[in-house]
């Protein structure tokens, strides 16, 4: 089966000779939530924005359900690949939450009577719906980055990357987050420095450090390796052990 | 449906001034400015007649006079530099409670206090009937260009979020004892001043990255769809048409 995100040798040097990425494989198959972790400046940011053509691979090479990421694809690549970034007031910019929705799949070429359909639908799965006409800045933070999932969902991608999706939020709303992830039907990747959080939604765990691929495994014995945990600057909240939390929510 | 107005200057409400479509208001309010700024200052029988154009505007749009006449400080600068110009003019004198002022610059600060009060006033009333999407939708309707208006709209839309960061930063400066009105300290608020703006700069860029992630490619898309259901404050989408 050809997986959605495949990853191969990818390398990358920032303009400024800053080299972030030095051959990261990865590959995420159809259905599949998995947690991307690693310490600050692993290239975590780095390996999301080649994900959809923002940035250009070095070297390897980057392509989605089979589709290379190239320059003339890209349309069609930003439509499998949704990201939510971390920032909600970085997604958001138009008068209202239906504005901002509709925005990726009007850039899709949609209209009238179906884009209404995707936008509700969206709304609908994060749900959002009776805020559709408030202006996004009017929204609480745990709100607005609900609208952000939904600003992407609303374009149908074959696979969601999330951006630190629990930052800045309070507990309530990163479990009802959770939740909302927990029901959609598509491809996850997860970047978070939130372990509990990575534990509770992914099943699969990828660790980058220094730029490249350090673990893969089942998200239990990554967070269990303790050697691997303190090589790679990755620690458990204080009290928090994955040995003890065993039946988890699917 | 209280909270769905976007900027501070609007004043809710549902007169016909305020249902009136953002475009004809906009040319209005363009065509009366223009009208204004080039109707010879001596003429002063004429601004009393614009005065009373406005007055049934803002009688008619029900936005209470006061909350106007709050709005008009902003034009207190311009009425100093008015103040000074009968002092600083040259040309024949007249003599007022035993100063001897300029003719000349009498005449200039009273012409730019009459054209820049009905200015502000028109402006002000303008905006307080107007919402901003309504604004941008009028400006669209009159072909401005697609760029344009875009920018505009991402202002409105930044313009608290960039606001809210500068009072958090002067917070932050004040818990560490900074007093903002000092003038020893205002080399250090002119360096926040610049780091805001390389932090609004930054945002731009993140903003733009999200944009084309959803892929954007240069224009706003028709997002006449998810507009169409638009209710404003849940009247009838009949009267909001039959506004227009």
């Amino acid at each position: 089966m050809t997986p959605v995100l495949d990853v191969r040798g990818l390398a990358y040097a920032y303009p400024d000779g800053h080299q972030a990425l030095f051959g990261v494989d990865l590959h995420v198959h159809r259905g599949e939530r998995v947690a991307l972790l690693g310490p600050n400046g692993a290239g975590k940011t780095t390996l999301v924005l080649h994900l959809n053509g923002i940035l250009t691979a070095g070297a390897g090479t980057v392509s989605v359900s089979g589709l290379p990421v190239e320059k003339q694809h890209l349309q069609e690549i930003r439509r499998r690949v949704g990201i939510v970034f971390q920032d909600p007031d970085d997604q958001l910019f138009l008068g209202t939450v239906r504005q901002d929705v509709a925005f990726g799949p009007a850039n899709l070429g949609l209209r009238g009577a179906e884009l209404e359909e995707r936008v509700h639908s969206a709304l609908d799965q994060v749900g959002m719906t009776e805020y559709a006409d408030r202006p996004p800045h009017h929204l609480s933070f745990g709100q607005r980055r609900r609208v952000a999932v939904a600003t992407v969902l609303a374009m149908e991608p074959e696979v969601l990357v999330l951006d630190e999706p629990s930052s800045n939020l309070d507990p309530a709303s990163r479990r009802e987050l959770a939740d909302i992830l927990r029901s959609l039907d598509v491809t996850v990747l997860m970047v978070t420095h939130d372990l509990p959080y990575a534990l509770e939604l992914c099943p699969r765990s990828v660790v980058l450090s220094g730029g490249t691929i350090v673990a893969d495994g089942g998200t239990r014995d990554v967070l269990t390796d303790r050697d691997l945990m303190a090589a790679h600057r990755l620690e458990l909240p204080f009290g928090f052990d994955p040995r003890t939390v065993d039946s988890l929510p699917t | 449906m209280g909270a769905g107005h976007g900027h501070r200057l609007y004043f809710h409400g549902h007169s016909r001034v305020h249902r009136a479509a953002g475009h004809v208001k906009l040319l209005a309010l363009v065509g009366f400015m223009l009208v204004v700024v080039s109707t010879p200052r001596a003429w002063y029988a004429v601004f009393g007649g614009y005065l009373l154009v406005l007055a049934v505007v803002i009688a008619w749009s029900r936005v209470p006079p006061t909350y106007l006449l709050k709005r008009l400080v902003i034009e207190v600068p311009f009425l100093l530099f008015a103040l000074l110009m009968p002092f600083v003019a040259t040309g024949p004198t007249v003599e007022v409670l035993g100063l001897e002022l300029s003719r000349p610059g009498l005449l200039a600060a009273w012409g730019l206090v009459a054209k820049g009060t009905l200015g502000v006033l028109a402006s002000l009333t303008f905006a307080a009937t107007t919402e901003p999407d309504e604004i941008l939708r009028g400006m669209q309707r009159l072909h401005l260009p697609d760029l344009l208006v875009q920018i505009m709209g991402l202002m409105i839309r930044y313009l608290d979020v960039v606001t809210a960061e500068l009072r958090r930063m002067l917070t932050g400066m004040r818990s560490r004892g900074f007093d903002p009105r000092s003038p020893r300290h205002w080399p250090v608020l002119a360096r926040g001043l610049g780091s805001l703006f390389i932090r609004s700069y930054e945002r731009g860029e993140r903003v733009h990255l999200a944009m084309l992630s959803r892929g954007y490619q240069g224009r706003l898309p028709d997002l006449s769809g998810a507009r169409g259901h638009e209710h404003h404050h849940g009247r009838p989408a009949a009267i909001e048409e039959a506004a227009r």
